[in-house]
């Protein structure tokens, strides 16, 4: 569904993406994991289109997508830190984004407003919100339009632990659907249940990327947590 | 982009800034119309405060808009929406609503005290130079990423345009007084978003003595219409040029 070849992103002097190629397939729930400033977020911005990698190709469903804007009607992000104009209440927002994507869905999915009581808020203003309230209207708003893709960065940071089970179901319950769905999150204790496949990044390179399954299978561990930090210090000890 | 545009209006005007500006403008306007006992003296001084102060407000109040909803412009990135159209309503969102803020402050107080050709070309060449600035300043922040940056960029710029460009000609001309100058003078002026307006609210009002060098070779070069039309066709590029150069840049933005 989402093919990346060779991907160099370049920040300054600092290589955020170095020659990254990737292939995310229908029905998967991947979770992106790496160390801070590995580049997830540079990655999952390149998918997005908003950041434009220096060299490298991206195609969705087989289209590229440099300078294309109608495949973004089919992802649904939600970004690691949302915020939205402040003088907006929470109505006028989930009005403006159903105003902007209308077309990509005849009936907004509101479930997760209803379950995040937003609706005894919607006259609240956004600068008024709390971190965790933001958060809740960010994931709202990228499962309101029944995406093909969902795009989570840090899903649930920030969110209380009722609220972050919600999402989690949720989210398997779009997994089930048959959607694609990228999680990036250092919570890897709640990653357990919900994806199929790992992408590590390390310094902008990619390292592994395989069935959890397989993962699980190699490193003789059946926590994610455990055989990630597995991996993680085998990389070190062969280091030192 | 008719979407988007409501958007960034409402946005806009729940900003008190505007409201705020609308509200200084009348008050100016209405006491220098009362002070002077002739409205075309009125409208001279109100010249002098609109050169100044309108491009002022409407670089600043337009930098810190743009680095403010860098979140918004965000978040509209990742929506199918194509860039140019966010960018291009946000500029159209900026100058509509500076544009109706400078209408209301000094355009109304104008049509009632001195409703004739003049204040005609007072008004327009205040809303272009509202529209002028916006486009500048979607430039300034535009190039750097940086808000303390942007922002002082486009105090600069205003500066430069309102006070150093003028000195800089003065000087030019000084050095070079012994050299036939009129004809560099003349491109020097459309060089210029703010003199271009001077002059040609000048060139209206007929009063030599005020346009100053610029001005009377201006007139002298051109003749009245042809002049009018041709600063006219300046501003214009005024607002294409920086707009134009500022979509470029937003197009290939990491965000």
């Amino acid at each position: 569904m989402i093919v990346a070849k060779n991907i160099t992103k370049k920040f300054g002097k600092l290589k955020a993406l170095d020659n990254v190629s990737v292939t995310f397939s229908k029905g998967e729930c991947i979770a992106l994991l790496g160390p801070n400033g590995c580049g997830k977020t540079t990655l999952i911005k390149s998918l997005l289109g908003m950041v434009v990698p220096d060299s490298g190709s991206i195609h969705f469903n087989n289209e590229l997508i440099s300078n294309k804007w109608m495949y973004r009607s089919r992802i649904g992000y939600m970004p690691q830190i949302g915020r939205y104009p402040e003088n907006m209440t929470i109505a006028h927002v989930i009005d403006m984004m159903k105003d902007i994507r209308k077309g990509s869905s005849a009936n907004p999915d509101e479930a997760l407003v209803k379950s995040f009581g937003l609706k005894n808020m919607m006259q609240k203003k956004m600068s008024t919100l709390s971190g965790g309230t933001t958060q809740k209207v960010s994931a709202a708003l990228a499962f309101m339009f029944n995406p093909d893709v969902l795009i989570l960065d840090e899903p649930t940071a920030g969110l209380d632990p009722l609220s972050s089970e919600k999402l989690k179901q949720k989210i398997i319950q779009e997994k089930q659907n048959g959607k694609l769905i990228l999680i990036t999150s250092h919570i890897l204790s709640e990653l357990d249940d919900l994806i199929t496949e790992v992408f590590y990044m390390q310094e902008g390179k990619l390292v592994f990327h395989k069935k959890l399954s397989v993962l699980k299978e190699e490193t003789g561990e059946i926590k994610l947590s455990k055989a990630i930090a597995k991996i993680m210090s085998g990389g070190e000890l062969l280091k030192y | 982009m008719k979407k988007l545009l409501k958007y960034v209006i409402v946005d806009i005007i729940q900003n008190k800034i505007v409201l705020i500006y609308t509200f200084l403008l009348l008050v100016i306007s209405f006491s220098v119309f009362n002070l002077e006992n002739s409205s075309a003296k009125g409208l001279l001084s109100l010249l002098n405060i609109i050169l100044i102060i309108v491009p002022l407000i409407c670089i600043i109040f337009s930098t810190i808009y743009i680095y403010n909803s860098s979140e918004f412009i965000e978040l509209l990135v990742s929506q199918p929406l194509k860039r140019r159209t966010i960018w291009l309503s946000i500029f159209s969102g900026l100058s509509s609503s500076l544009s109706l803020a400078f209408f209301i402050g000094a355009g109304i107080p104008i049509l009632l005290y001195h409703a004739d050709a003049t204040g005609f070309t007072m008004i327009a060449m205040g809303l272009f130079l509202t529209i002028v600035f916006v486009s500048i300043s979607m430039l300034a922040a535009g190039l750097t990423r940086d808000k303390a940056k942007g922002i002082g960029l486009s105090i600069l710029l205003w500066l430069f345009f309102s006070l150093i460009f003028d000195a800089l000609v003065l000087f030019f001309l000084f050095q070079f007084q012994d050299y036939p100058l009129e004809k560099i003078m003349v491109l020097f002026s459309f060089l210029n978003p703010i003199d271009l307006s001077r002059i040609q609210i000048l060139l209206q009002m007929d009063i030599s003595a005020l346009m100053g060098y610029t001005g009377a070779i201006f007139r002298e070069f051109f003749g009245n219409t042809t002049g009018i039309l041709l600063s006219f066709l300046g501003l214009f590029i005024w607002i294409i040029f920086p707009l134009l150069i500022s979509l470029k840049k937003f197009k290939r933005k990491d965000l």
